[in-house]
């Protein structure tokens, strides 16, 4: 098994303080994110093992077999697992010490929007987004609302923001799940397997989408033709990055080691 | 499919309009609710629920929410009332039994008229306004609003999930199961607390 390594990662952007919807530094503008000698050990299991990764490019995939350790991997990059050994910083930021300001900096969007959706109406769950955070002023309600309305027009969700969320099909559901993340104005987008449950022109769709947008995007798949124009494509495998390079040589390696 | 998914069609019901019942502040809405509602509670004569009859529809005129969205949420009772009036006829007589049945009616409109002219976020805040005091004994308001928020999504999710558990156990011929029908949907919904737990931590609510 060949093990790639690329290095030629973009300087460091900053720290992304004061990141939000006003006053951000600039959505477009990508982090820095260090993973240096991260172990990950749930129960008996070390379920990632020795990460050393400096992520800095403007979209990048993580590919794996089911159990690989790839949706752990995305889940240190906002504090939602931290290290069992090791250090992950996300523009400078401890997300062990300071994991309320990386998530401030770090969208996530997970496979299943049923379990991200809030709120009981649409409009209502995009709005649950721009609450007031602990130290911070909210937005005024009428700015709010048009911040809202805004997010919902650029989507094509306006006509269902008083819907209720449940009546939505999948893929409107997970456009909503992308919608409240986007609206905060994260620096970094990291989504896990967020295809796996679409029907094809959705997962199309999403994948469009997640390419267009203007963030800094790590996406995990098993969906391949997602990372189509992606700049870098990681493969785990058994708790370890076992690839790293441009998609085609990346996924021919995945593909060889999957025996596909 | 839909065996459960059916009784979902209460929640997100409002109806967007512009009228002064849709303007009129949430908490003002709850806190009429609650007195109309003891109101009915104790009006024991034909009179009094006529009149309360005249508040209620005049209320329902002014949201401007159409009698087919009002009926909707007055479905679940052409069960229940039939029931009740029986019941209550057997009881006490037909007259104590119709005025009875006429209140749950008048009840259960004055409620849906609420949901109907009423966004959840502007409930939520009015509870979260009106949870405030307790903060004293401990209590956080936004929390008590945000678990309510979830107990209101939560139940077509549920429901959605107990549909799919009704399928599988379907097709594979253990439809008089219980046990079939609660091991996958208890596990289901502790998985999905889970997942429900890293959503709500991924979008800052402990920050």
């Amino acid at each position: 098994m060949s093990l790639l390594r690329r290095t030629n990662v973009v300087p460091d952007a900053g720290t992304g303080a004061g990141a939000g919807h006003d006053g951000a530094p600039g959505a477009a503008v990508p982090l820095t994110v260090r993973l240096d000698d991260v172990h990950v050990r749930l129960g008996e299991r070390d379920v990632l093992r020795g990460i050393d990764l400096e992520l800095a490019e403007h979209r990048v995939g993580v590919v794996g077999a089911n159990g690989s350790g790839k949706s752990t991997l995305a889940r240190l990059l906002n504090g939602l697992v931290v290290p069992t050994r090791g250090q992950v910083a996300v523009g400078g930021l401890d997300t062990r010490t300071q994991g309320a300001a990386v998530r401030r900096l770090v969208g996530f969007v997970f496979t299943d929007p049923d379990a991200q959706i809030v709120m009981p109406t649409v409009a209502e769950d995009v709005a649950y987004s721009l609450r007031p955070r602990r130290g911070e002023p909210g937005l005024p309600e009428a700015e709010r609302a048009a911040v809202v309305h805004a997010a919902l027009v650029e989507r094509g969700l306006a006509g269902h923001a008083d819907h209720p969320a449940h009546l939505l099909s999948g893929g409107q559901k997970q456009l909503l799940a992308i919608t409240s993340v986007l609206v905060t104005r994260p620096r970094l987008l990291v989504a896990d397997e967020p295809t796996t449950l679409l029907d094809l022109r959705n997962a199309r769709a999403i994948g469009r989408l997640l390419g267009s947008v203007e963030q800094q995007v790590v996406v995990v798949t098993h969906d391949l033709d997602v990372l189509d124009g992606y700049d870098r494509v990681l493969v785990v495998d058994d708790g370890r990055v076992v690839a790293d390079d441009e998609p085609a040589p990346a996924l021919a390696f995945y593909r060889r080691l999957m025996g596909a | 499919m839909g065996r459960f998914r059916s009784g979902a069609g209460l929640l997100g019901a409002y109806v967007p309009r512009d009228s002064v019942v849709h303007r009129a502040p949430a908490g003002l809405k709850l806190a009429a609710l609650a007195v109309v509602s003891v109101a009915v509670l104790l009006v024991r004569s034909w009179s009094g629920v006529g009149a309360l009859a005249v508040l209620v529809l005049a209320v329902a005129v002014a949201s401007r929410v159409g009698p087919r969205a009002l009926l909707v949420q007055l479905r679940p009772l052409v069960w229940l009332v039939p029931a009740v009036l029986a019941l209550q006829w057997w009881a006490h007589g037909p007259a104590r039994a119709a005025v009875l049945s006429a209140r749950l009616v008048l009840l259960v409109a004055l409620a849906a008229l609420v949901v109907l002219t009423t966004r959840t976020t502007e409930v939520l805040t009015a509870i979260e306004h009106g949870a405030r005091p307790l903060r004293v004994v401990g209590v956080r308001p936004e929390r008590v609003a945000l678990v309510l928020a979830l107990a209101i999504r939560s139940v077509p999710v549920l429901a959605a999930l107990a549909d799919d558990v009704h399928d599988a156990q379907r097709a594979r011929g253990h439809e008089r199961d219980l046990r079939a029908f609660a091991v996958p949907l208890v596990v289901g919904t502790l998985r999905r607390a889970d997942a429900l737990g890293d959503a709500l931590r991924a979008r800052g609510v402990d920050d």
